[in-house]
């Protein structure tokens, strides 16, 4: 309940774009006491902000978030009519109201925690290199990266949980450093370097974690060792709400603070905006004198190091053991992340949203009644979703036109009024 | 038959609430030149965009020779034999004139573009305007006033009567308006009628016939021009009188501050050398004008001198100081200012506020940044302050996205920005360009004052006028040499001229 309330809270404050008013101190000079009447008319102002807000293009980009939700959904739902056309119905709402219909719905609900963490960090993740205009598709390599850090420092040097999470953030911020500077001194696009080193990074950590290097490996079950108790991320008595599921841990408010944190560095400080006039205007940003380069190295690490922390908040618990002989291909999470970022808007609060739902989807996909449909429907109906939200950017045109064409025939019906 | 071949009643168009066409009605005689005047933003090309089908008309009827017509695309416009030079050019650089002529109407024999029929009717036309061009050039080897013939040509071969001219002689030098002028009148006297929208008064009164001003969106009104003159037609254009001659005392040249040495710099796109060795000074309390056609190096010049691209050879000196390899950050703090030749491209980060963009030069400095922080107070402040005093106008004040304010108030906004640096050298890359007299007259005012407060100013400028009347040296570029030293004082604008279109040149020691 806390949560949802600093969620509403953080949302208002984004949506409304609020210079904060408590922020001006009293001890600033005599010029902004002038600035003070222009901040307090606008605060009156703002009593009308819902009005205004659902004129703002905030809202188109959550309308058409949620539009190509409810598709997704619907077009899943065709799905499972044409596979089994009887128990339809009862498969939807199962997806939908799965994780909280079950019989541990508390359990569940923790798992959709859970997976909401490093989805979210990974989307942050995206979402920072975009704002500077870098397309951080290596968002998996990073992952992986972080992955490796974070086992190795676990296991070899039975480093704590709290050494481990930031040795993964420096693993994943040294694999997105790399592009970094292949683009900014060679000016090589960052997608396809960060493509070749999200391959690199997979194997490279599938010889650390493998028998080659027996450093972790578990020869019997063909996976890395059980992870030591030291390195697992603490839970602070949170099984007691969930009932005994330990997987809601510290890295739920780590996400939260990182949320808050890039809200204030993209928004509030010079670097936020050097990185936001790069991202909009890259000549612009070398006309005003901006170190081009060193902002993309930077920027890229900060991508990376979320990215890596994003594995370690999923590693760093008993819910999956990784395994290098199984793990062949390059992890979903990194890839779900740009998804989960634009179905949020590309915005670090939207996408707390996004994540959750997408979780929630695919969580709910376990809970079809396998007898009528495989377990892989479940999956499919995320992918959908996942899909689909690429689809916002098109769904939020067309609103933005059908918006377009109501507001100029009111301004003409405006005019006429005038004329008569 | 009505009077009038094309009469555009009542029209009135509106985007978001605002009004572009207000309750407008222009009547187009048959064979006369009518002329569009109006400022930015006045409603010219909407306007124009609603006769060729671009833009839909919210109210109001057009009538071709007396008939009601509905225009929904360019191709009904075309249809009805209305066609249009547009400002930017619509040639592919890789065809032919041929090709480019015949584009879209091809004469062909079951399948085969049938070049030889097209061309015999493109001489006959082109014998009977005077319109003489070499049919088998490519777009790309030919001059820009050649290319706007091959815009002319291409109306003709389509059998349009009604030609609209969206600023025509923007691109061209004096000897090549005067030619366009004569292609007017002949285009006239075989009938066709022409629409010329501009801004320049000067060619309104060399050839147009009657005028129609626009102010704001609306109509202020329809003058024949033998009854008119300049003045009059300004002031109807702006709402009050302007001054057409820059108030500018004299003032003594003193120290150098800008000193270029052997600059050569390579083109980005071509890897051609677009400047060639070039050496020249700026001193304080002058003007220094580089004039000359665009595309003569003068872009590439002043990104080698701002520290945008990176020279081949050469040394350029602020103040004494080398600053040949200086980062953009150390030249901004040294005193160089730079209003940049495309403001939406560098001079702003669109997708920013009005304030944010007012600090985009400073946003790194103390007064604006607490331990890493942005000051937004501050910065909201500073940029209340700037917008107000260099009467920078938008919807919304400092907090409006620059996106959405007129071309006028962007530049506006950047020339606030860059003077209120206090630099001690200005350069100003096409300032006023796309800007209405209004605006035109204000910037000039700011570059002449600042030239006054002793410092040094480097221009660029494509428009002869402004270079007459700001500058107190002028330098000609012609492919990327300085090919003239001139005295606006003792140049004629036809001498200016044919230095500009490489005609003529000083000897090189002259130069040096």
């Amino acid at each position: 309940m806390l949560l949802l309330i600093l969620f509403i809270v953080l949302l208002a404050f984004l949506l409304k774009k609020k210079r904060n008013v408590e922020n001006v101190k009293q001890n600033i000079i005599d010029a902004a006491r002038d600035e003070m009447e222009v901040v307090k008319t606008k605060k009156q102002f703002n009593k009308e902000w819902f009005k205004d807000f659902l004129k703002s293009e905030a809202f188109k980009n959550i309308l058409a978030s949620l539009v190509c939700v409810v598709l997704g959904l619907l077009i899943g739902f065709i799905v499972i009519i044409i596979v089994n056309a009887q128990n339809s119905p009862k498969a939807i709402m199962a997806i939908l109201k799965g994780p909280l219909n079950a019989v541990k719905w508390k359990k569940s609900l923790a798992i959709v925690i859970f997976k909401s963490v490093p989805l979210l960090l990974c989307s942050l993740s995206i979402i920072f290199a975009y704002k500077c205009g870098l397309f951080n598709i290596g968002a998996p390599g990073q992952y992986v990266i972080g992955t490796m850090f974070a086992l190795v420092a676990a296991h070899a040097f039975d480093a704590p949980w709290y050494i481990c999470l930031v040795l993964a953030a420096v693993g994943g911020a040294l694999w997105g450093i790399i592009p970094g500077i292949f683009k900014a001194f060679l000016n090589v696009n960052e997608v396809i370097t960060s493509i070749m080193f999200n391959w690199i990074g997979l194997h490279l950590l599938n010889y650390v974690a493998g028998p080659d290097m027996d450093l972790m490996y578990n020869l019997t079950l063909a996976e890395c060792k059980k992870l030591p108790v030291a390195a697992k991320l603490p839970t602070f008595g949170s099984e007691a709400f969930f009932d005994g599921s330990s997987f809601v841990t510290v890295a739920v408010p780590i996400a939260i603070v990182l949320v808050i944190a890039l809200l204030i560095i993209l928004y509030k400080t010079k670097f936020g905006y050097e990185i936001r006039a790069t991202g909009f205007n890259k000549d612009a940003a070398k006309y005003a004198g901006m170190n081009y380069r060193r902002n993309i190295i930077v920027t890229m690490a900060i991508s990376g190091a979320l990215a890596g922390l994003a594995a370690a908040t999923f590693y760093l618990t008993d819910y999956e053991i990784y395994s290098a002989v199984k793990q062949t291909s390059l992890p979903a999470m990194g890839f779900n992340g740009i998804a989960v970022a634009f179905l949020g808007c590309v915005n670090p609060v939207g996408a707390i949203f996004s994540s959750i739902l997408i979780t929630y989807i695919g969580v709910g996909g376990s809970y079809l009644d396998t007898t009528y449909y495989s377990s892989e429907i479940g999956n499919l109906i995320s992918a959908i979703i996942i899909y689909l939200s690429a689809f916002s950017l098109i769904i939020k045109t067309i609103i933005g036109k059908i918006s377009f064409k109501k507001k100029s025939k009111k301004a003409l019906k405006e005019v006429k009024e005038a004329d008569k | 038959m009505s009077e009038y071949v094309i009469e555009m009643r009542n029209i009135t168009k509106s985007f978001f609430g605002n009004v572009a066409n207000d309750n407008i009605t222009l009547q187009l005689r048959k064979g006369e030149i009518h002329a569009l005047l109006g400022e930015n933003g006045a409603g010219k090309s909407t306007l124009m965009s609603i006769l060729f089908g671009l833009y839909q008309k919210d109210s109001g009827e057009i009538y071709k020779d007396g008939e009601k017509v509905e225009i929904n695309s360019p191709n009904d416009a075309t249809a009805l034999h209305i066609g249009m030079v547009h400002q930017h050019f619509k040639l592919i650089d890789i065809f032919t004139v041929l090709d480019n002529i015949i584009l879209g109407s091809e004469p062909n024999t079951i399948g085969f573009v049938n070049r030889r029929k097209a061309a015999k009717r493109i001489k006959a036309l082109s014998e009977q305007y005077g319109l003489n061009i070499d049919l088998k050039a490519k777009i790309e080897d030919i001059t820009v006033g050649m290319q706007q013939r091959v815009e002319i040509l291409k109306m003709l071969y389509r059998n349009n009567d009604i030609l609209i001219f969206d600023e025509p002689t923007a691109v061209l030098t004096p000897q090549e308006i005067e030619e366009l002028m004569k292609t007017m009148k002949n285009l006239v006297n075989e009938g066709k009628s022409v629409l010329f929208i501009t801004h320049k008064l000067n060619e309104i009164m060399a050839v147009a016939d009657r005028c129609t001003i626009l102010r704001k969106g609306k109509c202020i009104g329809t003058v024949d021009i033998k009854d008119t003159t300049k003045e009059e037609l300004s002031e109807m254009m702006v709402g009050r009188k302007v001054s057409f001659v820059a108030d500018k005392p004299e003032t003594k040249a003193t120290d150098t501050i800008l000193k270029v040495r052997n600059l050569s710099v390579q083109s980005q796109i071509s890897k051609k050398l677009a400047v060639k060795n070039v050496s020249f000074e700026v001193k304080a309390g002058e003007i220094v004008c580089i004039a000359g056609i665009d595309g003569n190096g003068q872009t590439e010049l002043i990104h080698g001198i701002t520290g945008l691209t990176k020279l081949k050879s050469g040394k350029v000196y602020l103040k004494k100081k080398n600053i040949t390899d200086a980062p953009i950050r150390e030249r901004s703090k040294h005193g160089m200012s730079h209003i940049p030749e495309d403001r939406q491209k560098h001079g702003l980060v669109l997708d920013y506020t009005l304030e944010d963009n007012m600090i985009l030069q400073s946003y790194w400095e103390t007064k604006f940044v607490n331990f890493g922080f942005l000051r937004r107070d501050r910065i909201h402040y500073y940029a209340e302050k700037l917008t107000e005093q260099y009467d920078v106008r938008s919807l919304q004040g400092v907090k409006s996205t620059c996106r959405e304010m007129s071309g006028g108030n962007q530049q506006k906004a950047i020339v606030a920005r860059e003077i209120d640096k206090d630099p001690d050298l200005l350069i100003a890359v096409q300032p006023t360009r796309g800007l209405d007299v209004g605006a035109i007259e204000y910037i000039h005012k700011q570059i002449i004052e600042q030239r006054n407060n002793g410092k040094a100013v480097l221009l660029v400028s494509l428009e002869l006028d402004e270079v007459m009347s700001l500058s107190d040296r002028i330098l000609v570029m012609y492919e990327g040499e300085i090919v003239g030293e001139l005295d606006p004082k003792t140049t004629s604008t036809q001498e200016l001229g044919l230095y500009m279109a490489g005609a003529k040149r000083q000897g090189k020691e002259e130069n040096k």
